[in-house]
């Protein structure tokens, strides 16, 4: 029997399914680009026809090569991640030093033409930017490679953590796009329109599936704790995503819409969202990448299993409580908000049993703190993690917050947390995997990660301290009166005095992005599989392959 | 399988179970941590008892007010009251007085009016008219002695009450034509016009032409600005022969406000400020520097 013909890999029911939903994609944003009632929905439609002819033609790629055996782990879509990670994480930091110069130095990129240069569109391009397109391929990635290991089970659904993948990515190339042109429902970390909010929950159920299906032919007997806090994160994200962006479009063929709630419902809503989305996406996420990464990294088992399971629920069920806090003295009623503060204050414990699990996994190897940085890294990312849950539900105390709400303190509180806590772990975690996915001995550079650390952790230091300072100074202007009870200060005196410290902050965060770009070029030496010569080693363990 | 086992370096038992050679350890909650953990929920629990906290229940309605029956909307009326009834005799007094005189000879009165002045200044009129009331382009300077509409008390008060160009109906009105543009006059006589009104003010100019445009002003300008191009405060035409310029004493500016005309606009406070607040503001207004 001769066989002339190439064997072809084909689509199996994975691929054919991806195939027709690209397909119908394809011909509905076509109809939607013919009959737009606005030029930007018509941008949009454009974006989402070239997104999905580029998967489907991604998919006649693959079904055209010839067959390759896909036993073992799923790395490759673990591996873009990475790369897409880096990419958004350098992206969003950069539009986070321009907005900071913008604020020290407001004519700089103003021009009456160009809107999209305006604080007002970068500002929610750079929070979607570090919080969903680098915190959520730096979720997506490691949650793939942990939820294989620690399950010794392949990815489940064959094509489909490629569709997770890329229409995740697609998701936030049509919301960032979106900013810079003026699309917004207005809500604040919820901001793309109802048409990017349905394509994401189509993404993220798929999401969940895959999650699910890898945890469910697992050769494990028991569910590793950071398979819990990826899944709560999961499944918590898919439910507040949906309900915050209930909205009825103008028209189908048309990018605005208005929300389903108005007035203080819709504001509870928005922040029940916008705090758990800190909760659940920043919190109980990267905690996962946490319970993973460190004992690995530290080659120590994980401090206390009981402690693991006590904070885990106690953080999900209060976690959920304590949104209203951002609305304490507003028209929200005030039971709302002590519902909110006390939660908050409750809240507490259960983050730091986290912050507890992660440092005392390191006893017996506290030592490895001085040699490798990359774990320090993940250790100094815990007591951030720490520092900024003690200060949150400080922050939420009524009394505490008539000073800092509406201040930079909010703004400091914000970034310990997010360029310590999920910066750090991410950084940390990014340089565990590039070594493991690539099977390289070690990274490129050592040397290089201390630079990255020390450079950058001064940077956190300038940031934190600087808006401390401006916060807490700003709340005291705003509430200075004079022996009439008439203000002491115009609110541009207070603009003017906080000057110095947002020139200290743009400074600080420019210290970060410049960290970022030396961990780049370190991971891409790494990943090419080069050795820096001269550098002092330890033998690291190489992570095991899968076996049948 | 799940055969318990000694961690060395720590000496504890493992729960026996190894996730991608990653094993927990069986130690129990921090005994710390669970006080701590039970003192902030006896702590909320005391919150609530004392604090409004619960919804009723569907069909009940209300909440539960605490024993403290706290409100904050009830703190910030008795806050705003209290302020309100220890400034009364001032702002009594204040609308009281005859004249600028009167609050002058009243040191506390003068206190009391220029700080609540110096308040609202900061918030409602620096925008336009500079931290210091220095002015820009098109927005007076406040700290000079020359007045479009009129330095005194009263005048500076009807100014803010009701603006200028501002759509009330007691705004003070008057524009500055566009002569150029609406073609009252020919480009020629715009070009001398310019050369005239820098004469007026003593600075560099073409006599001749100024010469040629001398009957020009008598006819076209001199209406508002006076014949000596002094000015007129009651339509608010500004004196040309100072070296005070709202938008500018160079050739290309004269010659863009004689060829475009001019018409800023103030907004009438009386919609969003109080009698007392427009008199406080008045008041610190014409202490400036300018005040008649």
């Amino acid at each position: 029997m001769a066989n002339t013909r190439v064997a072809q890999r084909g689509l199996g029911t994975d691929g054919m399914l991806i195939a027709l939903a690209l397909g119908i994609g394809v011909f509905y944003w076509l109809f939607v680009a013919a009959r737009a009632v606005d030029p930007l929905m018509s941008f949009h439609a454009y974006v989402f026809i070239i997104g999905f002819t580029a998967g489907l033609f991604g998919l006649v790629m693959y079904a055209t090569t010839p067959p390759a055996e896909e036993t073992g782990y799923q790395t490759a879509v673990v591996k873009a991640g990475v790369f897409a990670s880096t990419f958004w994480g350098i992206a969003g930091f950069l539009v986070g030093v321009i907005i900071a110069l913008q604020l020290a130095f407001p004519n700089l990129l103003y021009f009456d033409a160009l809107g999209w240069t305006n604080f007002g569109r970068l500002r929610p391009l750079h929070t979607s930017a570090v919080i969903f397109a680098f915190g959520g391929n730096v979720l997506i990635a490691t949650s793939f490679y942990v939820v294989q290991r620690t399950s010794r089970a392949r990815l489940a659904g064959g094509l489909a953590p490629w569709f997770v993948f890329w229409g995740y990515n697609l998701f936030i190339v049509v919301a960032a796009t979106g900013y810079l042109a003026g699309v917004t429902q207005s809500k604040e970390y919820a901001e793309p329109e109802w048409y990017a909010d349905l394509w994401l929950t189509i993404v993220w159920v798929v999401y969940l599936l895959v999650f699910l299906g890898t945890i469910w032919k697992r050769k494990e007997p028991h569910i590793y704790v950071a398979n819990w806090f990826y899944l709560s994160f999961i499944v918590t994200i898919a439910m507040l995503h949906i309900v915050n962006n209930l909205a009825l479009p103008v028209s189908l063929t048309g990018s605005k819409s208005y929300s389903l709630f108005a007035g203080v419902q819709d504001a509870l809503t928005q922040w029940w969202y916008g705090h758990n989305a800190v909760g659940f996406f920043l919190t109980t996420g990267f905690l996962a990448i946490m319970y993973y990464f460190i004992p690995k990294r530290a080659e120590r088992p994980v401090y206390s299993y009981r402690l693991s399971i006590v904070h885990f629920w106690s953080l999900i069920f209060i976690y959920i409580w304590a949104g209203p806090h951002h609305l304490h003295y507003t028209a929200l009623p005030e039971w709302a908000q002590t519902l909110g503060m006390t939660f908050s204050i409750m809240l507490w414990m259960p983050s730091w049993g986290g912050m507890i699990n992660g440092l005392m996994t390191l006893s017996g190897a506290w030592d490895k703190l001085r040699t490798d940085p990359v774990l320090r890294m993940l250790v100094v990312s815990v007591a951030f993690y720490g520092m900024s849950t003690f200060e949150g539900p400080v922050m939420s105390v009524r009394a505490v917050n008539s000073l800092s709400h509406y201040t930079d303190w909010t703004i400091g509180h914000v970034h310990s947390g997010a360029l310590g806590w999920v910066g750090y772990i991410s950084f940390g975690a990014l340089y565990c995997l590039v070594p493991w996915l690539w099977k390289r001995k070690d990274l490129y550079s050592r040397a290089l990660v201390e630079w990255h650390f020390w450079i950058s952790t001064l940077g956190i230091l300038l940031y934190i301290t600087s808006m401390w300072v401006s916060g807490i100074m700003q709340g005291l202007m705003w509430r200075a009166y004079n022996d009439f009870g008439f203000l002491e200060f115009s609110f541009v005196e207070t603009v003017e005095a906080m000057h110095p410290y947002y020139i200290i902050r743009a400074l600080g965060g420019s210290l970060f992005l410049i960290g970022s770009f030396i961990m780049a070029y370190n991971l891409w030496r790494t990943a090419r599989g080069d050795l820096r010569a001269g550098e002092k080693r330890p033998v690291m363990a190489p992570q095991p392959a899968l076996a049948e | 399988m799940a055969e318990k086992e000694i961690d060395e370096p720590t000496g504890t038992e493992t729960t026996g179970h190894a996730w991608d050679g990653i094993k927990e350890l069986n130690n129990p909650l921090p005994r710390w941590w669970l006080i701590v953990f039970w003192v902030t929920v006896v702590w909320s629990i005391g919150y609530w008892v004392l604090m409004p906290a619960w919804p009723g229940l569907p069909g009940i309605g209300g909440y539960t007010k605490g024993v403290r029956d706290h409100s904050e909307r009830a703190n910030v009326t008795e806050a705003v009251a209290a302020l309100d009834a220890q400034r009364a005799d001032d702002t009594r007094r204040l609308l009281a007085a005859p004249d600028m005189q009167a609050i002058e000879n009243d040191p506390d009165l003068q206190a009391f009016a220029l700080a609540a002045g110096e308040s609202l200044f900061g918030d409602n009129c620096a925008t336009c008219h500079g931290a210091g009331g220095q002015g820009f382009k098109g927005y007076p300077n406040l700290n000079d002695d020359s007045w479009l509409w009129g330095g005194q008390l009263e005048e500076i008060r009807q100014t803010l009450r009701y603006g200028i160009r501002s759509g009330h109906e007691n705004a003070h009105l008057s524009i500055m034509q566009a002569f150029g543009s609406d073609g009252l006059l020919p480009r020629e006589t715009v070009d001398d016009l310019v050369h005239y009104v820098r004469g007026l003010s003593g600075q560099e100019h073409d006599g001749t032409a100024a010469e040629r445009a001398a009957p020009v002003f008598q006819a076209q300008c001199a209406q508002c600005h006076g014949s000596d191009g002094k000015g007129d405060q009651s339509q608010g035409a500004p004196n040309l022969t100072d070296p005070i310029w709202l938008y500018g004493g160079d050739a290309m500016t004269i010659r863009e406000t004689l060829w475009n005309g001019r018409g800023g606009v103030m907004p009438a406070w009386e919609e969003r400020l109080s009698e007392e607040e427009i008199l406080a503001l008045a008041v610190y207004v014409h202490s400036l520097g300018g005040g008649e």
